[in-house]
């Protein structure tokens, strides 16, 4: 197909399915209303559990299910790319990365924020069930602070604080302990991912029964995918030469 | 205007559609899907919201109350981003093997079926 046609074909498509998108907005509930009713079930549910993020509660207490298999794509993606980006038999690590020495205000900001935004993922982590955040929030933290070190020019110190056997093994570790979770539910109550802690009192750290828990396990999946994801890529930009020339 | 906020969510996934057409590189064309995804992002919260309503968390100055826009988008948003940036990165990886394979990322040009 040529290309004038192809753009033909997409302007035809692309009217005909705005038109639809604008007539189904036209008969879907008008936008800002009062009326919501998966809201009016999802806040009292959430009160009840002691958890005052009702989103964090809708997440890991209310549709745990569907947040597992969020965490299963993580986990299979993570996998997936690890083993896409590995190594080609043709190519060789290169030793050295190559020197290119940031600017002065760089490194500053890598070192200086470093602490503060891994401190900054924690806090979002653990407070996930009572301030905004959560392990997905906080796990994405934590891996960008960790990445500053490679923002402040030294990726050679950063490829010793992530240790990779560690990392990976701490990335199916967090997912194993949602799984893990989700089975401690079946043996408590017979069902699967049910809150079996009790739920505290509301507004505290120790609130909303396992939620805090879920979201570290999410917290340290995240993170140690992130992590995982970059240093794949690193490794392409970096270590990866060819060695034969022609492939 | 009742349906603006709609609207919006669907320009962004027609302009998504539209750049990865119309791409002339997988990288491109990756960067358009992630706009395409990020309308539902836009559609979602605009189903969820609701006039003068706050964030639905709670703390020592709002009591629990259902004056609040609707979480359970908010949550089910929070799974889509999260599957967006997982999906954009195997899509990269895909577009590094491609390129060092076919040694070009024009998808015009990766008209070849090879084993």
């Amino acid at each position: 197909m040529s290309r004038a046609l192809r753009f033909w074909v997409l302007g035809v498509g692309v009217a005909c399915f705005g038109t639809i998108l604008v007539l189904a907005f036209l008969a879907m509930p008008h936008f800002g209303t009062s009326h919501h009713p998966y809201r009016d079930l999802a806040v009292p549910a959430s009160v009840a559990h002691g958890s005052a993020n009702v989103i964090s509660s809708v997440n890991f207490d209310q549709r745990g299910i569907d947040t597992l298999g969020e965490e299963t794509i993580l986990f299979g993606s993570v996998i997936a790319v690890a083993a896409l980006l590995r190594p080609a038999e043709n190519e060789e690590k290169k030793e050295d990365p190559g020197r290119r020495v940031p600017f002065q205000a760089t490194r500053m900001f890598g070192y200086v924020l470093m602490p503060v935004t891994l401190i900054i993922g924690i806090d979002l982590v653990v407070h996930g069930q009572v301030t905004p955040g959560g392990g997905f929030q906080g796990g994405v933290v934590l891996a960008t602070g960790l990445h500053l070190l490679y923002v402040a020019g030294q990726y050679r110190s950063m490829e010793k604080l992530r240790p990779m056997p560690l990392v990976e093994v701490s990335e199916a570790a967090g997912t194993a302990a949602f799984a893990a979770l989700g089975f401690a539910g079946i043996g408590v109550t017979g069902a699967f991912l049910a809150n079996i802690l009790p739920f505290g009192s509301f507004g505290q750290l120790l609130s909303a029964g396992t939620v805090p828990l879920f979201n570290v396990g999410v917290g340290l999946a995240v993170a140690s995918g992130c992590v995982v994801l970059l240093a794949k890529f690193f490794e392409q930009v970096f270590l990866v030469e060819k060695a034969g020339g022609d492939t | 205007m009742t349906i603006y906020a709609y609207c919006v969510a669907g320009a962004l996934v027609l302009l998504g559609g539209i750049g990865i057409a119309r791409s002339r590189n997988l990288v491109h064309a990756i960067v358009c899907l992630s706009i395409a995804q990020s309308g539902t992002y836009v559609l979602l919260l605009a189903i969820g919201y609701q006039k003068g309503a706050l964030a639905p968390v709670f703390g020592s100055t709002s009591k629990p109350n259902n004056h609040v826009v609707d979480p359970v988008v908010q949550a089910m948003t929070l799974t889509d981003i999260v599957v967006s940036a997982t999906i954009t990165a195997l899509l990269l990886a895909i577009a590094i093997q491609i390129g060092k394979q076919h040694g070009t990322v024009d998808p015009d040009e990766l008209s070849s079926l090879e084993g």
